[in-house]
This record gives C-alpha cells, structure tokens and sequence, in this order.
C-alpha cells in the first residue's frame, strides 16, 4: 500500500469471473504522511481509505468482467460499517462480489477482514465508462501487473 | 399480478422516497421528479432485478444525445414500463 498514492491493493489473490468474486491482499504501512494527521500520537488507518480499499478491488473485479475495456468509477456507498480500528502494519484481507452489472454501472458487496475478523463491509455502486484517457488505461495496465493481474492489449476491431 | 407500470412506481417511489400518489404514468423521471443520473442507476438496478433484464442505459443515453431519440422515449414512466415489456418479451423470445 502507498497510501498517498490511492495505491490500495498490494496483489490479487484470486479472482474468479463465473463466481464474481475477487480477493485482495495488502498490508498497511507503518510509516505514512496519512498518520500523521490521522491521528497525532494514535495512528488509525482511515475508514475512507478501507472503503477505498474495498472500491479498489471491487473496481478491479469490475474492469476484469468488462474484459478490460471499461474503467470503474465510485459512484454511491452504503450500508457501510467500520467494526474495528485498524492499525499501521496490519494485512488485509479485501474481498468483493459483483451483486450486478447493468448498464454503465456495477453494484458490489465488499468487505475486509484483519486477521480472520471481519473490519468493515460496504454496499457498493461504480459506474463503468470507456477509458476516458489512454494514459489512465496504460497506468491501470501497469497497476494491473504490479498486482498480478492480467491486462490484455486493447482491441482494434 | 400488478402491472410494469406500478412495479416501477413502488421502485421509484422506495428508491428514492418520493410520495407514491405523487408518480404518474406521464411523470418524467428526471424532469417531473427530478431523479438524477445517480439515482437512476438505484432504480435500474431495481428494474434489472425485479425483472431479469438490463435496462440498456448507455444505448439510451447515446441515441439522445446524437438526437436519434428524445428523453421521453425511455423516461416519461408510461415509456419506460413500455420499454421494459419489450426488453422481457425479447428475453423470453
């Protein structure tokens, strides 16, 4: 993880696209400049960063389903519940399941768990559009290797 | 069984608390009950559900915006649940 990088997902361990489900590893670093407001003296990951944790690979779920072609955007969250704080050093264990691909949009369940215990849940929803840019493409393609996952080239047909 | 129509109704008016005496067949879901973009896609998914279809949301988008079709076509709820008759009976064709 680099946390001011949104760099949230260290590998993918499994993915699997009949099931829709996608599981994620990463650990939180004991150093970052996030810590040292959040918070002076007690270092807490932040809730927003799981959430965005669980949107990282919930998105990476989606794009995969979408053969790569689409990117994944946050659009809602909900029902939301942060049961644990979670601490510099930790791993995490990041698990999504597509609810739902419609039209321009996903809905997925995520979660996370810390060591074997259930840390946080959330009801999301991603809107999926084209690549809007090729260098968001080609840098989603780099991120994609960083965490062992396959990123075909793009289709000319 | 109640209607497409009322289905959408009960959907719109759970989905996004708006009163359900106040839906209408003619009611334009953006322009009348001022459902926005993100809101929409709570409903679609409602829709995608509760019937076994995906609405065709980018299509619909893209056909208005080259002027091919009007908002009406697919927004006014009368329209929509005429749409959604359609994209189930392609289904089960």
């Amino acid at each position: 993880m680099k946390l001011e990088y949104f760099q949230m997902i260290d590998r993918i361990a499994a993915l699997d696209l009949d099931a829709r489900t996608i599981a994620a590893e990463a650990r939180i670093p004991e150093q970052s400049p996030v810590f040292e407001g959040h918070f002076p003296g007690y270092p807490l990951m932040p809730g927003v960063l799981l959430v965005e944790a669980m949107a990282q690979a919930a998105g990476w779920l989606t794009v995969a389903l979408l053969r790569f072609e689409a990117m994944a955007f946050l659009a809602a969250i909900k029902a939301v519940k942060l049961r644990q704080f979670v601490t510099p050093g930790h791993d995490l264990a990041i698990t999504a399941r597509i609810e739902h691909v419609g039209s321009g949009f996903a809905v997925a369940d995520a979660a996370i768990a810390v060591g074997g215990q259930p840390t946080c849940e959330a009801t999301l929803t991603l809107r999926t559009l084209p690549f809007p840019t090729p260098a968001l493409r080609e840098h989603m393609a780099a991120a994609a290797a960083r965490i062992g996952l396959a990123f075909p080239e793009p289709r000319h047909d | 069984m109640s209607s497409t129509y009322d289905q959408v109704a009960k959907i719109i008016a759970e989905t996004c608390d708006i009163p359900l005496d106040s839906i209408k067949p003619e009611s334009h879901a953006i322009d009348d009950l001022g459902i926005d973009s993100l809101d929409f896609l709570d409903i679609a998914f409602a829709i995608d559900k509760t019937f076994g279809i995906k609405l065709p949301l980018e299509k619909w988008t893209q056909e208005v915006n080259e002027g091919k079709a009007t908002t009406d076509q697919y927004f006014v709820l009368g329209n929509l649940s005429a749409r959604i008759d359609e994209l189930v009976a392609a289904k089960q064709a």
